[in-house]
């Protein structure tokens, strides 16, 4: 039992982590989508964390929370100071801001000296354990679950539906808007400094446009009404090529094919209870079809 | 109350208002009428901030308006409703009146996070007071249901309950009876006066002159820019300029 465990870790260890991390990553975007902005800056702010993070380790003899704390406050920094300018735009303006901004990491992360340039950083202490990752998405998942339950959750919800009636129902919008941003770029920079502590090798080419739609992805395939869609989203995603293996090259293709039908059929995500609750009241036979009639209103 | 002093606003070569002067008082309903694209929606969006005067002033309570953030405004207490309602349709209609009471909502990230009794007070408190409110407009027993699930003129009602949940002192309603059936007009009359009744003032723009001569003490009437005439509701029904304004001048014959 013991040896196929670790067998299994040995294979897979880096798939059960990828699921923790990625969950982490489709949180942080859940948390600027449920406050009705679309940002894709998330894989930038994830490799500002995990670069913050590995420097740390690599050139000091800090321990790792100090490592991850930097982490996560390089990214809330950067997310102040470019915040408060492009939150001005919506829409796909926001996107598209978001989108350059990761453009402009990249660019100076590959040409930095201290960053490695283009051959990125090699050599990061392997110091994240299973543990740290459950720990870290746990803290994340409850902060995230305290929030929504609050005034904060509710200020961000307003927003989305409509800007100017929250603003008139005295919700400072500004405020709120940028608080969520920083508070993703912190939760995407935390999964970066974790990540990148036990893939030994971290590059410029890591944190760019295709990152930033896969977390996107992961976070509309499950769904954003709910903690648990982009919990769900990210897990599917991650395991979706591994599962997938027996098509070989068909593999990117088939992932394409169930997210197209997934956003056609589904638009607000795999997971939304109201659907789901919906479908229930519409077909309550469905639940009671192996009982005979009688019993069935019995049970009814 | 809320004072307009030589309010002008002009969007690029269009002049929207031209001089406006009018002041609403403490305690009583106040109508604004006009024919279509005299101005009135603008009057309403200067006073909440989303629009700045071209020059002039607003006065809310011996406080200058004008270069205070929306936000704030309501905090100084005036709430508004809007003429194509904006519900937060995808929240219950519970959510949607404790969203007004957002400023009044007082705890720390500490007490969020953990839970803490000044939390918990907090929350059931607004929860009680936002029962109390749609009892008022007599919709408490919907609290739990969704917004987008509410007849037109329910969802008007929940406006007023989420306005009146940021503790105004100046309820501004903006066309409230636009695209209701007689029916729903008369249960919105008694809701307004029932509002009216509990001490709070109202501003009312409206189009349907009936609806406005039977409720508002006083009205001034604003045709394209101008203040035209202001008065009690008898003498406006009898100015000559005002019955030009909305019913066309009489051919000399």
């Amino acid at each position: 039992m013991l040896e196929w465990w670790d067998g299994f870790w040995a294979i897979y260890s880096t798939v059960i982590f990828g699921l923790g991390i990625n969950a982490m990553l489709a949180l942080s975007i859940y948390l600027t989508l449920s406050c009705g902005l679309l940002s894709l800056a998330n894989a930038a702010f994830m490799g500002i964390g995990a670069y913050a993070a590995s420097m740390v380790s690599m050139q000091t003899a800090l321990p790792f929370p100090v490592a991850l704390m930097a982490s996560a406050a390089l990214p809330a920094l950067v997310a102040l100071v470019i915040g408060s300018p492009t939150l001005r735009l919506s829409g796909v303006y926001l996107a598209m801001a978001t989108l350059g901004f990761g453009e402009v990491v990249r660019v100076v992360v590959l040409n930095l000296e201290i960053t490695g340039g283009p051959m990125g950083l090699n050599g990061i202490p392997q110091k994240t354990e299973w543990w740290h990752i459950v720990l870290l998405l746990g803290v994340t998942l409850y902060c995230l679950a305290r929030l929504r339950r609050s005034k904060i959750g509710r200020a961000f919800e307003a927003i989305k539906e409509d800007e100017v009636a929250a603003r008139l129902m005295s919700v400072n919008v500004a405020g709120y808007k940028l608080l969520a941003f920083v508070l993703g770029a912190v939760i995407a920079g935390v999964a970066g400094g974790l990540n990148a502590h036990y893939t030994f090798t971290i590059g410029p080419g890591n944190y760019a446009f295709e990152n930033a739609v896969d977390i996107l992805t992961m976070a509309v395939f499950g769904g954003t009404s709910n903690l648990i869609g982009p919990i769900i989203g990210s897990t599917a995603l991650t395991l979706l090529p591994e599962v997938m293996r027996s098509l070989k090259d068909f593999r990117l293709a088939a992932n394409g094919l169930i997210l197209i039908l997934v956003i056609l059929y589904l638009p607000k995500g795999i997971w939304d209870p109201r659907r789901i609750h919906a479908f229930w009241q519409r077909h309550p036979d469905k639940k009671s079809r192996n009982l005979r009639p009688d019993t069935a209103r019995k049970a009814g | 109350m809320l004072q307009l002093k030589a309010i002008s606003k002009s969007f690029g070569g269009l002049q929207v208002l031209q001089n406006v002067n009018f002041t609403v008082p403490q305690g009583s309903i106040f109508g604004l009428i006009g024919p279509n694209g005299a101005g009135k929606t603008t009057i309403i969006n200067l006073v909440t901030g989303l629009l700045r005067p071209t020059s002039g002033d607003v006065v809310f309570d011996g406080q200058d308006l004008t270069k205070v953030q929306p936000h704030r405004i309501t905090r100084l207490g005036i709430a508004r409703t809007f003429q194509n309602i904006r519900i937060f349709k995808e929240m219950s209609l519970l959510e949607n009146v404790v969203v007004g009471m957002h400023e009044h909502l007082h705890y720390g990230a500490a007490g969020l996070l953990f839970n803490l009794a000044g939390f918990r007070t907090a929350e059931a408190k607004a929860r009680e007071r936002a029962l109390e409110l749609l009892s008022w407009v007599r919709l408490d027993h919907k609290a739990h249901m969704l917004a987008n699930s509410l007849s037109y003129g329910e969802q008007r009602k929940l406006e007023f309950a989420r306005a009146l949940a940021t503790e105004p002192k100046l309820l501004l309603l903006d066309e409230p009876v636009a695209g209701m059936n007689p029916a729903e007009k008369i249960e919105l009359m008694a809701e307004i006066l029932n509002i009216k009744q509990r001490g709070f003032s109202i501003f009312m723009i409206e189009h349907d002159m009936r609806f406005v001569m039977e409720l508002c003490e006083r009205i001034a009437v604003l045709n394209f820019g101008k203040i035209i005439a202001e008065g009690t509701p008898t003498e406006v029904r009898s100015n000559p300029e005002v019955i030009e304004a909305y019913l066309g001048k009489e051919d000399a014959a």
